[in-house]
């Protein structure tokens, strides 16, 4: 006979020095490990709850404005840096690890409108009420100096007065142009004192630009008339406009889908719209309570983040329908201008409280260098907690956010107005003749025209 | 590094079953042929055995009250007292460190160094003792027939279930859904879960009562002997006998490989299977006329057969038995104390509640089947009210003569004919508020047969 048995000396499975790691055999025979699905869920529950425990969004405040925060700009050639401007025409460079001002650029006499800063970093364009567009050269050295808490002023390397006040200004990707607006739009060269070109569609004030990452010839602007227009400078006019019912407060280009934008609108929603396209709404962002201030996109494009009038900053997925995070603090009041930085993992918001607050986009998130083994447990909870988040205890865990009890009312009393309308809408559409009353998609609902 | 199955493989005619164990142990290597021992303790009764998940520590408990736990990868005495009490059987919890004693009124858990951690009364005078690892939850039947589970780890009773079929000692944990199998004196196994105070399945298995069952690691095969000298292999999906034999058994036990060993008297007999589900005799062993074997178990990750017999305890040599490789991370038979805490930490934190134990684990996580019966939404049956009053509104109404026919009266009949029709459906879409219906009195006399008028209670 033939006969073996199991016999496994001792010597194949322990290490030879006591500096080894043990060895580490491995069966993925799934008949060794039953009721895996109750595990995964319960490491699943685990690790929602986990998540709440370690959400911490809340980063720092940066503290110097006198004055409401009017406006912000990031370059992307220095991740650590963040400009803003003030209503009192206060405009410094903050150093935000260290979240201490590096530089101020005083200069302005009234609000600051707009910042702006060229691709390669070396300028700095800001505009305000003053009528007047300043040039700045931006102190790279002062940059990787943080030792200085507050640099010496610098002088503008080039003032220009214009006609009117300016609301907004933006910079060419990869070029030499910006655009203000004000009364009309304006297409300035750095080196000339006069802007290049002029483009006026309708007579009332625009009040935001942004030039397009894709396509440097082509910029969006959003007027008080309820418009969002979009110019291409190759031509002599504007291209394409479109009317909705409420006014755009800000816009913003998807970096990594750059025909497509998102528009922060007056009516509490964001609108994603196609730029080819657009008598319809891509997708209708719902969740803020009052109007939604400022915009800005991840720089992955997947996400984006609003601040708005009601004192809260929220977290949108490029398509979702409703916030996927919402971050609010008692002492921040109305957000007027947020930020997300160019490493995608911060944002940056600053408010009518004169501060510039930090926050992480990701609140649970372990900041810092991550142990391969942290990464990789990381990343299965992440994976795990997405199979079974539809399922009702984690479901609720997940979606659970605190919310300060204003807004929280707000909603609610929102919500019943829409339904109320909602039904009525229902009724009537029932007690007419079918047909004669068509159902309009909400994404149409809120636009009332496009002009060619 | 992956190790090969071990074997058994006869040359010409030879049967395996004609092998016996001093052959095998001659041909085997010395690590192996040492692990064959016999240990005869012959003072403190029938003995019953226990072995951890990773087969590396053997638990035993003799009859009269001895208790002894040994490391099975040294060879060496951990621990050996005397409890001093009847002792009815013995498991260990998650790791070696604590172990429960079903001693002769309640229950007990020791240490591993014998200090007795707790005296746990609630579960009474306990037969079996199986523990669900994953759960950590210590189930236990007693003589009253009640089934308790314990939550180790918070010490909650989380279920005392009155089974309400009498004394039983033969009791199984299926470690495919870790749903507990009792055997009955009637022929009747039951599955149990926590949460539920009816067993979630009955069979009726033998023609009389059941004397020892055992479920297969996969979850699909379950072996009951009974007293009708029968050992019957269930499919657990179609709940179908898949094969019968006539033999006795007073214990089995399926191996990590699904091979079967039944004990009987002094003589044991495994089965493997063929192909098929086609059980057939593998090996045969015979203790000493005399010696009677009450307990076998499988030695997980070892060819190892464990036999605790009337007069100490025994361990064969079954080549093919158990699982070569094993999994770091899911049991270790070779276990530094690092690790062993680790596992600890992590089985906790990943501990199942008593509600995820269902019959399919698989489930979890599922859509939910839609009920046999759609409940009509508001809307249809707004929609069913509408089309039926429409029907009733149309019917044709017999023409009355002789001045009959007026227009009120004619509007007034057709008003009755719709609230007809609408009090049909209304009764039959009727919600009930929650509460249990009312219970009709016996009130009603005509209903009542001649004899039992005289009890019906007149309404006032």
């Amino acid at each position: 006979m033939r006969v073996k048995v199991i016999s496994r000396s001792t010597d194949d499975f322990t290490r030879e020095r006591s500096q080894d790691l043990q060895k580490v055999f491995r069966n993925y025979d799934p008949a060794l490990r039953t009721q895996e699905k109750a595990v995964e869920y319960t490491r699943a529950l685990n690790a929602a709850k986990l998540e709440k425990i370690f959400a911490k969004p809340f980063i720092g405040a940066m503290d110097g404005h006198i004055d409401a925060i009017s406006c912000m700009a990031k370059n992307p050639n220095y991740l650590k840096a963040i400009f803003s401007g003030s209503m009192d025409g206060d405009i410094r460079l903050w150093d935000i690890a260290a979240r201490k001002t590096v530089c101020q650029f005083p200069g302005h006499q009234g609000a600051v409108r707009g910042l702006a800063t060229s691709t390669d970093g070396d300028l700095l364009v800001s505009c305000g009420v003053d009528c007047t567009v300043r040039m700045w050269k931006v102190p790279m050295l002062k940059m990787v100096d943080t030792n200085d808490a507050i640099g010496d002023a610098s002088q503008p390397s080039a003032i220009y007065t214009w006609k009117h006040a300016f609301w907004g200004v933006d910079h060419q990707w990869d070029g030499n142009l910006f655009a203000t607006v004000g009364a009309q739009v304006d297409v300035w060269d750095q080196n000339r004192s006069e802007p290049v070109s002029s483009f006026e569609w309708g007579k009332d004030t625009v009040l935001s630009v942004r030039f397009n990452p894709g396509e440097p010839d082509v910029l969006i602007t959003s007027a008080s008339d309820r418009s969002i227009t979009l110019y291409d400078l190759r031509m002599s006019s504007p291209a394409r406009k479109l009317i909705m019912k409420t006014r755009c407060n800000s816009i913003c280009w998807n970096p990594r889908e750059p025909m497509n934008f998102t528009a922060a609108n007056e009516d509490t929603n964001c609108y994603s719209f196609d730029a080819r396209k657009l008598d319809e709404a891509r997708v209708v962002h719902k969740g803020h309570v009052s109007a939604v201030m400022d915009i800005d996109y991840s720089p992955t494009g997947r996400e984006f983040v609003t601040g708005s009038y009601d004192r809260t900053i929220r977290i949108f997925q490029y398509n979702g329908d409703h916030s996927r995070e919402i971050y609010h603090t008692k002492r921040m009041q109305r957000v007027f201008c947020v930020k997300y930085t160019y490493d995608g993992t911060y944002l940056v918001s600053g408010s009518d409280d004169t501060n510039l607050r930090l926050w992480k986009s990701k609140a649970s998130e372990q900041l810092g260098v991550l142990l391969p083994r942290e990464r990789r447990k990381q990343e299965y909870l992440d994976a795990v907690k997405e199979r079974y988040k539809h399922l009702p205890e984690v479901k609720r865990i997940v979606r659970h956010r605190h919310l300060p009890k204003p807004i929280y009312k707000a909603a609610n009393l929102r919500r019943t107005i829409i339904e109320a309308e909602n039904r009525k809408e229902e009724r009537r559409r029932a007690h007419r003749a079918p047909g004669s009353m068509p159902e309009q998609p909400f994404r149409k609902r809120r636009i009332i025209k496009e002009i060619e | 590094m992956p190790t090969e199955r071990g074997y058994l493989e006869p040359e010409g005619l030879e049967k395996t079953y004609r092998f016996q164990q001093d052959s095998i142990v001659q041909e085997v290597d010395i690590l192996s042929s040492r692990k064959a021992f016999d240990m005869i303790l012959p003072l403190l009764g029938p003995y019953t055995i226990g072995y951890t998940k990773n087969g590396r520590y053997m638990l035993v408990g003799g009859r009269k009250g001895h208790l002894a736990m040994m490391d099975m990868l040294n060879m060496e005495l951990i621990k050996e007292f005397q409890v001093r009490e009847t002792v009815r059987d013995v498991a260990f919890l998650h790791n070696e460190q604590l172990f429960a004693v079903a001693q002769k009124k309640y229950a007990y858990i020791y240490d591993r160094d014998g200090k007795e951690i707790h005296c746990i009364k609630e579960h009474g005078k306990s037969l079996k003792l199986q523990f669900l690892e994953k759960h950590f939850l210590l189930a236990s039947i007693n003589s009253f027939g009640q089934l308790h589970y314990q939550d180790i780890s918070t010490g909650e009773m989380v279920a005392n279930i009155r089974t309400g079929l009498g004394r039983t000692d033969v009791m199984r944990v299926n470690p495919y859904n870790a749903v507990i199998g009792l055997g009955h004196a009637g022929g009747k196994v039951t599955m149990w879960k926590p949460t539920c105070v009816k067993p979630l399945v009955t069979m009726l298995c033998h023609h009389g009562p059941v004397t020892a069952i055992a479920f297969d690691r996969s979850g699909h095969l379950m072996a009951t002997a009974g007293v009708d000298r029968k050992i019957k292999l269930w499919d657990l999906r179609k709940y179908e006998v898949i094969n019968s034999y006539a033999a006795r058994a007073e214990s089995l036990d399926f191996s990590q490989k699904g091979l079967l060993a039944c004990s009987n008297g002094s003589q044991l007999e495994i089965f493997r299977d063929t192909g098929g589900q086609d059980y057939k005799i593998y090996m045969k062993h015979r203790m000493v006329k005399g010696y009677q074997v009450g307990t076998v178990l499988f030695r997980p990750y070892e060819d190892i057969l464990g036999i605790g017999h009337s007069m100490g305890l025994s361990s064969i040599l079954v080549p093919g038995s158990g699982e070569p490789n094993f999994d770091t991370f899911v049991e270790n038979p070779i276990e530094t104390s690092k690790q062993r805490r680790e596992k600890e930490v992590q089985s906790l934190l990943s501990k199942l509640q008593p509600e995820t134990i269902m019959l399919n684990p698989n489930m979890i996580a599922t859509v939910r089947p839609s009920r046999k019966k759609e409940k009509k939404t508001k809307k249809e049956i707004e929609d069913e009210v509408e089309d039926v009053v429409e029907a009733a509104k149309n019917t044709e109404m017999k023409k009355k003569t002789k001045g009959r026919s007026k227009a009120s009266k004619r509007a007034k009949k057709r008003e009755e004919e719709v609230l007809k029709a609408k009090r049909q459906l209304m009764e039959q879409y009727k919600e009930s508020d929650g509460r249990p219906e009312k219970k009709q009195r016996v009130s009603d006399e005509v209903e009542l047969p001649k004899a039992l008028q005289r009890f019906a209670k007149s309404r006032q």
